[in-house]
């Protein structure tokens, strides 16, 4: 079957095809979170060293996964945007910005939670953790030079010069950040622990990081769908719509 | 084929649709004046002529070719006076002209920088901060830009707003006189002004 | 030319003497409290002094980034810049060299007396002037793209701050790096090399992605 990719790069058809994918995605994360936080509570075995505390890596690790695929996501999104003048990629890239803060800021906050059972402080200044802080701003410079810009075609465009300096930025300031804490090394508690896992408990992240796709990209259709009514409200269609939902 | 010709452009500003459909072309010694009420979007089409703005449809293209492929080779024929005059406070008068030109790609001596400033009636004043003249002869620093730029296309911006009569007429035989060489004018302006070399368009924006 | 550019900009840095001084004073004034916040211990000030001074560098170069592009879109200069025949990236290589010559170098010039202030050594402070040539104009030309994606907005100022203080970080590590580890007798060559490695890198790519950032903003 031939699929007309290009219908749905218009805002109007994504729009209604956005509208059919959501509660497929939706369905698809609870069922997953379900099964994924049951494995994690319940099924995976007790960690020897680490005790129950252990268990908030089934959220965290994911989280962290989440936080970096989501900003070069939306580096890419807002990259195309720019270089085709592609108005929905840019509203992607501005939908998937919030998503991706939240799941940076859930990836440091479980960390924290983690840190003070396994290390007896919240904060420890480890590069990861350091990275993710750093992600964060640039999460959260993105979304303010937008929210600050009033033309929608100059927010796309700017947020995607910051984005993709952003991108091009994260392996040098990741690199910096690891370095600088290995010549630290004596004040920090280093994080390098590889155990051999068992595999519930590989199944189970696993699980969690699917549903968390799956939460991500619901979510994320959701947020565009309503940037494009937003950008779109003087246009017929979108009239219709409000004529039939009155 | 003419030199400027515009088809079908289009501006929008946020939720409004300035203008659409707007054609014109230009020819070697031809004026196109641009009329329309506030906010009808002159000055938007004269920044798309410029190539600062996009125009959300439609094509300019000189000798031809879409400007925006042209760029820098465009950029050298044009001279682009706007609403902001570009003259900077904490320079002299003579300093502002020659750093402008400079910045167009043309360097200019002091004495030929001198010469224009004489022409446009600030003899004396060259070597006086911007800030200390008034709105009329910062404006004039501004247009003495145009005696010494040799561009073929001038886009001006209400050229003639806080100029005295005096002022007015020099702008006259300056236009007159670009035109009678086979330059080209597109302005806008509220006053009237009478040309008479060349032949004069007129562009009516609602 | 970018030559023009940086003649241009020096003057009206002459004739604006005072913007030029607040920066530094604002350098030396933020370098001067610490002490006060964390008490007169010499041992600490010591190992605290490569940090204090880059982190003041940081924050003085970015308060003067809003000049950089601000007056010149307010008077219509920006705009003549983008009809420029020449390549705008060049022209913004101009100003950010020298927005450095203003505000980066008296910083380097004036760091070896604050760092007399946290008693470094000789070494030390030779190592903290050569880490701060280096850094600087990589500042400013980071520094650069955001103060053209935040012209003309309200609050530009405290946005061009989160926008490029994170960016900033790499060189504040190896800037401050190089004096720890000269301090540790480690050397510092390799800190100050990838700082050379990033003035490089920050040289050929932050003036064109500048250059963009001004079309988009002038739009």
């Amino acid at each position: 079957m031939a699929i007309n990719w290009f219908k749905y790069s218009s805002p109007a058809s994504f729009y209604f095809l956005a509208g059919k994918m959501i509660p497929l995605f939706s369905i698809a994360a609870t069922i997953l979170f379900a099964a994924g936080l049951y494995i994690g509570f319940f099924v995976a075995p007790t960690d020897f060293q680490q005790g129950e505390a252990y268990r908030i890596i089934f959220i965290h690790v994911p989280a962290a996964w989440m936080s970096m695929f989501l900003y070069v996501m939306m580096a890419i999104w807002a990259g195309i945007g720019l270089a085709f003048n592609t108005r929905l990629s840019s509203m992607m890239a501005t939908a998937i910005a919030p998503t991706g803060a939240m799941f940076t800021f859930l990836a440091l906050w479980t960390g924290a939670l983690w840190g003070k059972p396994m290390w007896g402080t919240w904060w420890v200044w480890d590069a990861r953790l350091t990275s993710e802080l750093i992600l964060l701003f640039l999460y959260i410079g993105f979304m303010s030079l937008q929210a600050a810009i009033d033309d929608p075609r100059r927010a796309d465009k700017a947020g995607a010069v910051i984005a993709l300096v952003g991108v091009v930025n994260i392996p040098i300031i990741y690199f910096s950040v690891k370095w600088w804490n290995t010549l630290h090394q004596g004040a920090t508690v280093s994080v390098t622990q590889s155990p051999k896992m068992a595999t519930t408990m590989l199944t189970g992240m696993l699980i969690m990081s699917i549903a968390c796709w799956m939460y991500a990209i619901a979510v994320i259709l959701i947020r565009t769908r309503t940037i494009i009514l937003e950008r779109e409200r003087h246009t017929a269609w979108v009239g219709e719509l409000r004529g039939v939902a009155q | 084929m003419s030199i400027l010709q515009g088809s079908n452009l289009e501006c929008v500003r946020g939720d409004r649709r300035l203008f659409r459909d707007i054609n014109f072309s230009l020819e070697a010694g031809e004026l196109l004046q641009v009329h329309g009420p506030n906010g009808s979007g002159k000055t938007s089409l004269l920044r798309m002529l410029c190539g600062l703005a996009t125009p959300a449809h439609g094509q300019i293209c000189w000798h031809g070719s879409d400007i925006r492929s042209l760029k820098g080779d465009y950029y050298g024929a044009i001279t682009y006076l706007g609403h902001l005059s570009g003259v900077k406070d904490d320079l002299t008068a003579i300093e502002n002209l020659r750093i402008s030109s400079a910045l167009a790609g043309v360097e200019i001596e002091a004495k030929k920088a001198h010469e224009a400033l004489q022409h446009m009636g600030l003899g004396g004043r060259e070597l006086l901060p911007a800030k200390v003249l008034s709105q009329g002869q910062r404006r004039r620093v501004a247009l003495a830009r145009l005696l010494v730029c040799g561009t073929a296309l001038w886009i001006l911006d209400e050229p003639l707003a806080a100029l005295d009569s005096a002022a007015v007429k020099l702008v006259q035989n300056l236009l007159e006189r670009h035109l009678g060489q086979g330059g080209m004018v597109v302005m806008t302006t509220h006053q009237e002004i009478d040309i008479t070399t060349g032949a004069t368009q007129r562009l009516q924006l609602t | 030319m970018s030559l023009w550019v940086i003649q241009r900009d020096l003057l009206l840095a002459i004739r604006r003497r005072a913007d030029v001084l607040t920066t530094l004073f604002f350098f030396i004034i933020v370098v001067s409290l610490f002490p006060l916040g964390v008490g007169p211990e010499i041992n600490i000030l010591r190992t605290m002094a490569p940090g204090v001074v880059w982190v003041a560098a940081l924050l003085a170069s970015m308060l003067s980034l809003g000049r950089m592009f601000s007056s010149d879109y307010l008077d219509g200069t920006l705009e003549q810049m983008l009809l420029s025949p020449q390549s705008l990236a060049m022209l913004v290589l101009g100003k950010a060299l020298a927005h450095w010559l203003v505000t980066g170098v008296p910083l380097v010039l004036m760091s070896p007396v604050l760092g007399i202030q946290y008693d470094l050594s000789a070494d030390a402070l030779l190592v903290l002037t050569a880490s701060l040539l280096l850094g600087t104009p990589v500042l400013s030309l980071i520094g650069a793209i955001g103060a053209a994606l935040t012209l003309g907005l309200r609050g530009g100022g405290v946005l061009v701050s989160l926008l490029v203080l994170p960016l900033y970080i790499p060189v504040l590590i190896f800037g401050a790096g190089a004096v720890e580890a000269s301090a540790a007798g480690l050397g510092a060559g390799a800190h100050l090399s990838l700082l050379g490695a990033f003035l490089l890198a920050s040289l050929v790519l932050a003036p064109w992605a500048t250059a963009v950032s001004l079309r988009i903003s002038m739009e």
